[in-house]
């Protein structure tokens, strides 16, 4: 009794504390509609103490995901190189901007991405937060090419957004700050979580007996041996979300992490993407290098490069890999796809309104 | 400004009933205390900092030349015994990044009276600890700190990794080495074979006070040493289904990595 009274005490010290910053507005708050396995088997997103969840700031994060507006020339949203039907990637090996510039990166697709609890984010971790991410894009000469002031009174001077700002953040005014919180609410509402492989986890349905063996050699130390890196069976992310060189090259036109932390012992180190959802997300690797999915089963099983930060944890490297069958080959990537979730890519919960 | 009064009644309310709801009521004699520990690396007595990851040579006892890159590693149970035989234990973990700095201070939640105990921990996860499902360990070092299944499940207890000088090519080359250690397993019979190859690790009397902290050093040579001379060249990867293998890391584990430092 005792103990409860001073919980509630404690709630609401906290609230009162809360409300010091001067923001007496709340929205609707909401929560995250999390997978079962998800919840039982590994650790609850970390959503940012100051941008909780909320029904209208998702709604606004959608709208402005959707609104080329936000580009310099009013022709891009971040939907055009993050689509749905390619689990929010784009087909294109490189992103192409608004004047037709063509980056260096291939684009990553977006889901669970509120599990990668503590960041970073991009190919090469150079944004602490989904928040500081989504400052990348809207400004970067290649991509939307727009600056704040312009994209900030665009939205001031529309007929709806200040009324959706309002809602969701209780004031009218509209700032960057606003602008990315909002869509970061947005982008950690994708959530992927009902592959045949989860559904297979949930005893509702039976893997093919080709995909039970590509399982077994993804989990073999001696054939696969893929989840050092991409996880197994009981972490629903299919990545460690952190940064290795799995031996695509000897020399690197891309440092990648390196390049962000200035430390030589990072040079070629990317991060590792998930394995959810590639039968929607080719090209594959940062540079879109690889076209199928039986081509980074090759890379991993013969074309290994060795440079002086590749992982340790690649084997046979100057061999080039484990040098699987075709067998092998063709069993491991039945296993991959089962890892795809279509559900997610036609969610109509995601599409705009 | 009705808020902030608000806040500082509630706050003094809440202090109050927080510390009366706590407060021991027996006076006891002795203080109580919670010693905390650290975590120290070194090879063959010379410190292993950051920057010796990928950089520093190091030479195993077999002869080969080594760089390190990651080391990571989970400790249990750490256990307090008095004189009397009494033993206390939060039963509480550690997971420990060598290389990142995290989790280099750890204070088990065990509250004990000052006095000399006699200090020992689980270097892995025993049988007991390694069947239970942690959130936190399943989603720890990016979530690849599990063991699959098919290895016998629980979790890794240590993972060592760098690469090794093989002098034996043309032209001499670098090869990776993942030194990982868990639950020995033989998965080639039905049902699985499974050995506990945790160890307890035994550092001795300790006079226990208010703020003592324990230092617990792995001189890392040790896991290439003894008793078995560790040849790279044989044992550099595909160790976790190499029942053998996990037998004699834990053998080396046991045969003085740890040491107590201060
Ligand atoms: C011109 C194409 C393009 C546009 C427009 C674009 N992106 Fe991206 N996005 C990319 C590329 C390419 C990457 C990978 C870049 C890298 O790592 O260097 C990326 C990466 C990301 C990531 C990182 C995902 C992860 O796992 O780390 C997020 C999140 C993201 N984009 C969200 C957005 C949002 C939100 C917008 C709109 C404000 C947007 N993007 C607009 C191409 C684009
Ligand atoms: C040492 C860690 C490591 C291991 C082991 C590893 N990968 Fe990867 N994987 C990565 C990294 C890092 C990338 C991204 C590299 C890049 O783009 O530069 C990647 C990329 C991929 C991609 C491309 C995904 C995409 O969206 O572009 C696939 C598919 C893949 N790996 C499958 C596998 C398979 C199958 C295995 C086992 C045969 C495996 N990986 C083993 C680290 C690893």
């Amino acid at each position: 009794m005792l103990k409860n009274g001073i919980y509630g005490i404690l709630i609401l010290v906290a609230a009162a504390c809360m409300g010091d910053d001067t923001q007496t507005y709340t929205a609707t708050p909401a929560e995250l509609d999390i997978p079962p396995f998800f919840e039982s088997s590994i650790l609850p997103p970390e959503i940012p103490r100051d941008n909780p969840l909320t029904v209208e700031g998702i709604a606004l994060g959608k709208a402005l995901f959707y609104d080329p507006i936000l580009s310099a020339n009013n022709t891009q949203s971040c939907a055009s190189c993050h689509l749905q039907s390619g689990s929010f990637s784009d087909p294109n090996q490189f992103s192409v901007g608004i004047d037709g510039s063509i980056g260096t990166r291939n684009s990553m697709p977006l889901f669970n991405l509120a599990w990668n609890r503590r960041g970073p984010f991009f190919w090469d971790g150079r944004a602490a937060t989904l928040e500081d991410q989504i400052f990348e894009p809207i400004t970067n000469p290649i991509e939307m090419a727009n600056t704040w002031s312009n994209a900030v009174a665009a939205l001031q001077n529309s007929g709806t957004y200040p009324d959706l700002f309002d809602a969701a953040f209780g004031s009218t005014t509209i700032d960057s700050v606003k602008v990315s919180k909002a869509i970061a609410q947005f982008v950690r509402t994708l959530i992927s979580g009902n592959s045949k492989f989860d559904r297979y986890l949930n005893g509702v349905e039976d893997l093919s007996p080709a995909e039970e063996r590509g399982m077994n050699i993804f989990l073999d130390e001696t054939r696969g041996d893929c989840f050092h890196c991409h996880g197994n069976p009981m972490n629903p992310l299919w990545t460690d979300n952190r940064f290795h060189n799995n031996g695509l090259d000897e020399f690197f036109t891309d440092r990648g992490l390196g390049a962000v932390t200035g430390d030589p012992r990072d040079d070629g180190l990317f991060r590792t993407p998930s394995l959810r959802n590639l039968a929607f997300t080719a090209p594959y690797m940062h540079d879109g290098r690889f076209n199928t999915l039986d081509e980074v089963i090759d890379h991993y099983s013969n074309g290994l490069v060795y440079s002086e930060t590749v992982s340790p944890l690649l084997k046979k490297i100057a061999e080039g890999g484990v040098q699987l069958s075709s067998e092998e080959k063709a069993d491991l990537k039945a296993f991959l796809l089962s890892l795809s979730d279509p559900s997610f890519t036609t969610d109509s919960e995601y599409q705009p309104n | 400004m009705k808020n902030h009064s608000f806040k500082i009644v509630v706050t003094f309310l809440s202090t109050v009933l927080l510390f009366s709801g706590c407060k021991d009521n027996d006076d006891t004699p002795l203080a109580e205390v919670s010693p905390s520990f650290s975590f120290t690396h070194n090879w063959d007595g010379v410190p292993i900092q950051n920057a010796d990851y990928e950089t520093t040579t190091y030479v195993n006892e077999h002869g080969e030349t080594l760089t390190l890159s990651k080391l990571m590693y989970l400790i249990s149970d750490i256990t307090f015994t008095d004189a009397q035989g009494n033993s206390f234990s939060a039963g509480d973990y550690n997971l420990i990044d060598a290389r990142e700095g995290v989790n280099l201070s750890f204070t088990p939640d065990v509250v004990i009276q000052e006095g000399t105990y006699n200090v020992s921990f689980t270097f892995g996860f025993d049988d007991e600890d390694n069947a239970g499902d942690y959130p936190d360990l399943n989603t720890a070092d990016g979530g690849v700190w599990i063991v699959p299944m098919m290895l016998g499940g629980g979790y890794h207890y240590m993972k060592l990794e760098g690469k090794y000088l093989n002098t034996q090519t043309v032209p001499e080359s670098q090869v990776g080495f993942a030194y990982h250690a868990i639950r020995a397993n033989d998965n080639s019979t039905s049902p699985i074979t499974l050995q506990d190859t945790s160890f307890t690790v035994d550092l001795g009397d300790v006079a226990i006070g208010e703020g003592t902290n324990i230092e617990i050093q792995m001189n890392v040579a040790e896991w290439f040493k003894n008793p078995h001379t560790w040849n790279l060249y044989e044992l550099f990867s595909m160790l976790m289904p190499n029942f053998n293998a996990q037998i004699l890391m834990s053998e080396n584990g046991a045969g003085g990595v740890f040491s107590r430092g201060n």
